[in-house]
């Protein structure tokens, strides 16, 4: 008996529960409701253009933020971009930026088998999700597009440095035809390459060599370039008094042009036959190798006199020091900043940063070297007038003038 | 002398098997613990050979020198040619050469810019024969007027323009310490590095230092009277500069230093933990 009631009982709150069940879709409607709700608006005003001024592979897309982002539901907490060659897609994601941003670069590699590769000339379709939190919450934009992307051949952003090369070209040439022309033009002394000729007469009567260091630059760089003047003069006069050159250099192709310029200096100084390829020769690409093996020069060749010029690196006290140590004079250039007080310390002459290029000139005396100096010194006063003119645009806030020095990548 | 220099490898010799043996015995639970073994000893005994030429050129250095130049040539050399040659150049060129390399081919159709290389690099070769020498001299200038050019424009950019629109500074402060008369300047006196007492000695600093610099560097007049009391301001605000980056540097070196000295009593000679 007490059973039938139990299941009765039972069967009379399954009943009841299938009615509570039953009136439950109301409550499934307001959930679906709300959560509709927490979506936030899509992002509107899509823009994409090809990036101007650059080699191409890149595209600019622009949007007003969405209506939820710093206001409304203030959900969004980043916006994804994504980008296909297809408007029907698949679309990749290149890259987030955070709320309140409405801008976004897409900066692509130009190498086709790259992941990044973006190609030119080709139709991109771009889609932007305003995302929240939660990142299954989020709205996406209709698709944008097409938009192709290619180079351009000039950056307008530059053109102040046209303008600049333009100015500084004419002053070279001027001063180049000037000098050709016989116009004298002064170059004060400078200290330390006044030094060169006696610390090679030193060598010469003490029976040591002259190391010569070009420094850790490539061939291209403007302290490479400029050291191998000096190196000319000087093989010309190690030629002349039939003293040893040592050469180690740390780039083959440095190496190959320094036994051109010293090979030259020889022939110059009318001694071809006395010319050793060997004298300059490769160490090694390897910073602290080179400079092991630099150094062990030093304390076994004990040179007289150790020419440091060019572009050197951490590399510059350990050389500086071991010259001292090896009892030479030692001289050095370069424009790398921060190793010009180790030289400073540790060398008996210095040529601080742009006099490492006016040396090469003051010994070269050649009317295009002379000409090039004499121009950066024109240079050098237009920088001086420029910055006071500049100054006085700065505090009375002439605006026009400092933007135009503006360059803009 | 010679007998010295017997004893003394020998003694070195014998201290590195020793070290190698105790090292291996106490790695002797893992599996390459005698590789590891000889290659923390290795590598003890090579800062060592480095650090003797403290006291003056010896055999040990000569060899740590010797294997330094010796590996770090052949590695570049490696390195120049599996990254550029077989890397770079040849997925580009041909089939055949990608295939042999295992390098994944990048067909892009026969395309001039990839052989220009080709051909200037046979010809930088040519140095190694004496009749045909002077073709090498093509590709030098090739590199070095190319290159120059390049940096021609980018150096005028960074150390010009730019440079030029960086002294343009208001001397008497900017935003927030905008100048609003004498008055407001002494009420509102800040002596710290971020008030506009220290802001604007800042850009005057930098304005007179950049000007007196640039006269310092100026070649084609005589450095006497005002110019050269210019000239003279600028080398002393160059020496201050050059004091400061002195000291910051040292101290990155001592950090190396640290570094090796940790390697040695941690890892060689297990002192510390």
């Amino acid at each position: 008996m007490k059973h039938r009631f139990l299941i009765v009982g039972l069967l009379l709150l399954f009943g009841l529960s299938s009615v509570w069940a039953q009136t439950e879709p109301p409550v499934v409607d307001s959930m679906v409701v709300d959560s509709t709700e927490l979506f936030p608006a899509a992002v509107s005003d899509v823009q994409v253009v090809d990036k101007p001024n650059d080699h191409g592979h890149a595209v600019i897309v622009t949007w007003e933020t969405s209506a939820d982002d710093g206001g409304g539901k203030n959900n969004v907490l980043r916006y994804e971009i994504f980008y296909s060659t297809s408007f029907d897609g698949p679309f990749d994601s290149v890259g987030a930026v955070p709320a309140g941003t409405g801008e976004f670069r897409h900066i692509g590699s130009k190498e086709p088998l790259d992941s990044a590769f973006v190609p030119d000339y080709t139709d991109l379709f771009y889609q932007i999700d305003a995302v929240t939190a939660d990142p299954t919450i989020r709205t996406t934009s209709d698709v944008l597009g097409p938009v192709q992307c290619s180079g351009q051949w000039f950056n307008t952003g530059r053109i102040p440095v046209l303008v600049a090369v333009l100015i500084f070209g004419l002053l070279t040439a001027f001063f180049v035809l000037s000098a050709k022309r016989g116009k004298k033009l002064y170059v004060r002394p400078i200290g330390g390459i006044e030094a060169v000729d006696d610390a090679i007469g030193r060598a010469t009567e003490m029976g040591r060599p002259i190391l010569y260091v070009l420094g850790l630059g490539s061939a291209a760089d403007v302290a490479t370039i400029a050291s191998f003047t000096i190196l000319g003069r000087v093989a010309k006069r190690v030629a002349e008094y039939q003293t040893e050159l040592i050469v180690p250099t740390y780039d083959p192709i440095v190496m190959s042009v320094a036994q051109e310029v010293v090979k030259s200096s020889y022939f110059d100084a009318g001694r071809p036959e006395d010319f050793k390829e060997d004298c300059v020769h490769f160490v090694t690409q390897s910073q602290f190798a080179y400079v092991a093996a630099v150094n062990g020069i030093m304390l076994r060749e004990l040179p007289a006199t150790c020419v440091y010029m060019g572009k050197f690196f951490a590399e510059s006290l350990l050389l500086a020091e071991t010259g001292s140590l090896a009892g030479s004079i030692q001289i050095s250039g370069t424009d790398e900043i921060a190793q010009i007080p180790f030289f400073i310390v540790a060398c008996d002459y210095t040529l601080i940063g742009e006099e490492l290029y006016a040396a090469s000139a003051y010994l070269g005396r050649e009317p295009k070297l002379l000409g090039s100096l004499k121009a950066q010194d024109w240079a050098k006063a237009a920088f001086v007038a420029l910055a006071i003119v500049g100054l006085l645009a700065a505090n009375f806030e002439w605006f026009e003038f400092t933007t135009l020095f503006q360059v803009i990548d | 002398m010679r007998r010295t220099t017997y004893i003394v490898v020998a003694g070195v010799v014998l201290l590195f098997g020793l070290s190698w043996v105790l090292h291996a015995v106490s790695m002797s639970g893992e599996a390459d613990g005698i590789e590891r073994a000889f290659m923390i000893t290795m590598a003890a005994f090579l800062t060592l050979a480095i650090y003797s030429f403290l006291y003056k050129d010896n055999p040990f250095y000569k060899f740590a020198e010797h294997l330094y130049v010796g590996v770090s040539a052949a590695y570049w050399m490696c390195q120049a040619f599996w990254s550029t040659i077989v890397g770079n150049l040849f997925p580009r060129l041909s089939e055949g050469l990608s295939n042999y390399f295992q390098q994944p081919y990048q067909a892009s159709g026969w395309n001039i810019t990839y052989w220009i290389p080709v051909i200037l690099g046979i010809m930088l070769l040519m140095r190694l024969t004496e009749k045909y020498g002077w073709m090498s001299r093509w590709p030098l200038a090739m590199i070095v007027g190319t290159t120059a050019g390049l940096n021609f424009v980018r150096y005028l950019r960074s150390d010009f323009v730019v440079q030029v629109s960086s002294t343009f500074m208001p001397l008497l402060g900017e935003d927030p310490h905008r100048w609003q008369g004498f008055g407001a300047f002494i009420s509102n006196l800040d002596l710290s590095a971020t008030g506009q007492l220290a802001a604007i000695v800042s850009n005057w600093v930098i304005f007179f230092g950049v000007i007196c610099g640039i006269i310092y560097f100026y070649f084609s007049k005589e450095h006497s009277g005002a110019f050269g009391r210019a000239s003279r301001l600028g080398i002393w605000i160059l020496m201050i500069t050059f004091g400061a980056s002195f000291g910051y540097t040292v101290m990155g070196r001592i950090s190396l230093l640290v570094g090796r000295i940790t390697f040695l009593f941690r890892d060689w000679l297990e002192i510390i933990s």
